[in-house]
C-alpha cells in the first residue's frame, strides 16, 4: 500500500540539494549570485554528466567499432551502453530505432532529406502547427522547394494553443507527413500529440515530434505515443550539446535510404557497389560524438533519479508562482495563456524593449532570454518583435522566482 | 558594469520621444535595417540637397538604445555634408567599439551611447541606425543586416 501511494506522488523535489549538483549555479554574474533562467535554450550539467564525459575521455576513449584493442572495445561499449539507455529513456522497442545525431536541427533534417525527399511529390502536403522553431519549418520548406510538395501550416488561437479542429481540417489524402513540436519553446504550450498522432494516421500520415522542449519536463514513452519519429537535443536535457537523439520506427528507418555517406554507415565498399551497414549505423556516417552519447545517458540517470515526474510537478509549481507573480504586474502582459504549459514564461514589459529588460536582468545575475526564440512567426502572430523568456529546470526556486521580479521592478525603476 | 552608464538620461529621454520620428516622401533616399538578433527594423530616409542631408528622419521598432541612438543620429546628421557624415560615423564606430578611446568633442550628444562600448551584445543596437543612413548615402537604396 505503500508503495502505491509512492508511485501516485513522487516525493518533492530538494531543489536545494539539486542546485548542489550543479557547480556552475556558484557562479557570480555581475556581482550576484547566478538565476538561471534560460534552461529551455540550454540546461545546465550536473556533475554527474561532467564526470561522466571526464571518465570516458580518460579511461575508455578510441575509435568505435573499429579496432580490436582494449580502448577501441570499451569506447565502443560506452557508446553503444548510452544508446541502450536512451532505448530506456523513451521506451522504443530496439536500440535499432535510436540514432545518435547532433541535436534536434539535424534529426528533422536527416527525417526530411532521408525519408520525406525521396517520397514527396508535387501535390503532396506536409502539414505543421504555427507554433513550430524555426528548426522544424526550415526543413521542410527545403523538401517542399526540392519536391514541389506543399507546407501547410496548422493556426493557433490568442492563447498560444494550436487550434486542433482547423488541424483536423487540414489532414486529408495528400497529408503525407506530420510534424509538430511537443512543447512550443516560445510559449510553452504542450501539444495534444497523441491525438495529433492517431489523427494523422487515420489519414496514413506520417508523424514527426519535435520533442526538444517535452523530455526535459515529461515522461515520454514514444510507443505509447505512437509516434513514427521522435527528435531531442541532448543540452536541453541536462547532457552535452552537440549530442541528440532520433527516434524512428524500426521499419520506416529500414525503409530509408542513408542521409550521409562516408565510415560506420557501410559494410563492404568497392568502386562497384557499396552495401550500406545496418540499422542504426546506417545514418550514423563517419566517428560519432562518443563523449557526448556517455554524457547523455548520465544526464538520462541523473534525471531518473531525481524523478522525470517530480521535477515536473516542481517546474510546474514554478511556472504556476511565475505566473501569478507577473500577473500582478501592471505593465507586464504574459504571451502563450494555454491552459497545459512545462516550464516557459514568455512575456513582455509596457515600455520596454524585451532587449533592454534582457540587460537590466543581467545586471542583476538573472539570465533569460530575449529575442524571437527560433519563432519568427510566433511573433508575427502576436504582433511582437520578441518576447522576454523565463524557463525553469529541476534546479530553479521560489526564490529564482522572487528575484525574477524583484528585476522586473528594477527594469521599470530604469525606465520610469 | 554599471547600468546608469548604458541608459543615460539622454538615452532614456530619445528612446521616449524620439526626434525626426516618421517618414519623408518622396525621399531622394531610404534604407532599411534589421538586427535579426533581437528583431530590430527601422528605416532611414534622406533628402538631400546637392551633397547635405537637408531632412533626415527614420521610423522603426527597436530597443531603447537603438531608438535613441537613431534619434541622436538623425539631429547629429541634419544639414551636414557627406563628407562630415562619414567622418562622425567612423567617430561613433570608435566610440562604440574601442574601449580605450575618449568621445571625440565633435560627437556631441553622441557621447552618451559611450556607455555601450561595456554591453558588447548591445553594440549592434547603437550601429545599426549607422549602418543604415551609410547604405542609404552609399546605395541609394537597401537592406542592411547587422548579421
Amino acid at each position: 500500500m505503500a508503495a502505491n501511494v509512492s508511485l501516485a506522488t513522487p516525493p518533492p523535489l530538494d531543489a536545494e540539494r539539486v542546485r548542489r549538483d550543479f557547480p556552475i549555479l556558484d557562479t557570480l554574474v555581475n556581482g550576484h549570485p547566478l538565476v538561471y533562467l534560460d534552461s529551455a535554450a540550454s540546461s545546465q550539467r550536473p556533475l554527474a554528466v561532467l564526470r561522466a564525459v571526464e571518465d570516458y575521455e580518460t579511461h575508455s576513449h578510441a575509435n568505435v567499432h573499429r579496432g580490436v584493442h582494449a580502448l577501441s572495445q570499451a569506447a565502443t561499449a560506452a557508446y553503444e551502453g548510452a544508446r541502450e539507455r536512451v532505448r530506456r529513456f523513451i521506451n522504443a522497442r530496439s536500440t535499432r530505432e535510436i540514432i545518435f545525431v547532433r541535436g534536434t536541427t539535424e534529426a528533422i533534417n536527416l527525417i526530411a532529406q532521408a525519408y520525406g525527399r525521396p517520397r514527396l511529390r508535387a501535390g503532396d502536403e506536409i502539414l505543421i502547427s504555427a507554433l513550430e522553431h524555426h528548426a522544424n519549418i526550415v526543413p521542410w520548406q527545403m523538401v517542399c522547394e526540392q519536391t514541389g510538395c506543399t507546407l501547410r501550416v496548422a493556426p493557433i488561437n490568442r492563447r498560444g494553443e494550436l487550434q486542433l479542429e482547423e488541424f483536423l481540417g487540414l489532414l486529408g489524402p495528400r497529408t503525407r507527413l506530420v510534424a509538430v513540436a511537443h512543447v512550443s519553446n516560445a510559449l510553452g504550450t504542450v501539444l495534444p500529440v497523441k491525438r495529433i498522432i492517431e489523427a494523422a494516421h487515420a489519414h496514413g500520415a506520417v508523424v514527426l515530434i519535435d520533442g526538444a522542449q517535452a523530455v526535459p519536463h515529461t515522461r515520454v514513452d514514444v510507443r505509447a505515443l505512437g509516434a513514427d519519429f521522435y527528435a531531442f537535443s541532448g543540452h536541453k536535457l541536462y547532457g552535452p550539446t552537440g549530442i541528440g537523439v532520433l527516434y524512428g520506427r524500426e521499419e520506416l528507418l529500414a525503409a530509408m535510404p542513408p542521409w550521409q555517406g562516408g565510415g560506420d554507415m557501410i559494410l563492404t565498399v568497392s568502386f562497384e557497389k557499396t552495401t550500406y551497414n545496418e540499422l542504426p549505423w546506417k545514418f550514423e556516417a563517419g566517428t560519432p560524438n562518443m563523449s557526448g552519447a556517455v554524457g547523455l545517458a548520465a544526464a538520462m540517470d541523473y534525471l531518473e533519479s531525481l524523478g522525470v515526474e517530480a521535477v515536473a510537478a516542481h517546474e510546474q509549481r514554478l511556472l504556476q508562482l511565475a505566473t501569478a507573480e507577473l500577473a500582478r504586474l501592471p505593465a507586464i502582459e504574459i504571451i502563450g495563456t494555454a491552459a497545459h504549459k512545462a516550464s516557459v514564461l514568455s512575456f513582455t514589459m509596457k515600455g520596454v524593449h524585451p532587449h533592454d529588460l534582457g540587460t537590466i536582468l543581467d545586471a542583476e545575475g538573472i539570465a533569460v532570454r530575449t529575442g524571437h526564440h527560433c519563432a519568427m512567426p510566433v511573433m508575427t502572430f502576436f504582433g511582437l518583435p520578441a518576447t522576454a523568456r523565463a524557463s525553469f529546470g529541476c534546479y530553479n526556486t521560489e526564490h529564482d522566482v522572487a528575484s525574477l521580479v524583484q528585476g522586473l521592478g528594477k527594469a521599470r525603476e530604469v525606465f520610469g | 558594469m554599471d547600468l546608469k552608464d548604458l541608459y543615460r538620461d539622454v538615452i532614456l529621454d530619445h528612446n521616449r520621444h524620439p526626434r525626426n520620428f516618421g517618414r519623408i516622401e518622396p525621399a531622394d533616399s531610404r534604407a532599411e535595417g534589421h538586427n535579426p538578433l533581437c528583431g530590430d527594423r527601422l528605416s532611414v530616409f534622406v533628402r538631400l540637397e546637392g551633397e547635405r542631408v537637408a531632412d533626415i528622419r527614420f521610423e522603426g521598432k527597436g530597443c531603447a538604445i537603438s531608438t535613441a541612438s537613431a534619434s541622436l543620429m538623425t539631429e547629429a546628421v541634419k544639414g551636414k555634408d557627406r563628407t562630415a557624415i562619414r567622418e562622425l560615423f567612423d567617430k561613433m564606430h570608435a566610440l562604440l567599439t574601442r574601449p580605450d578611446t575618449a568621445p571625440d568633442g565633435a560627437l556631441g550628444k553622441l557621447a552618451a551611447l559611450s556607455g555601450v562600448r561595456e554591453f558588447p551584445a548591445r553594440v549592434k543596437c547603437a550601429s545599426l541606425c549607422w549602418h543604415t543612413l551609410n547604405a542609404a548615402l552609399e546605395h541609394g537604396a537597401a537592406t542592411i543586416s547587422t548579421e
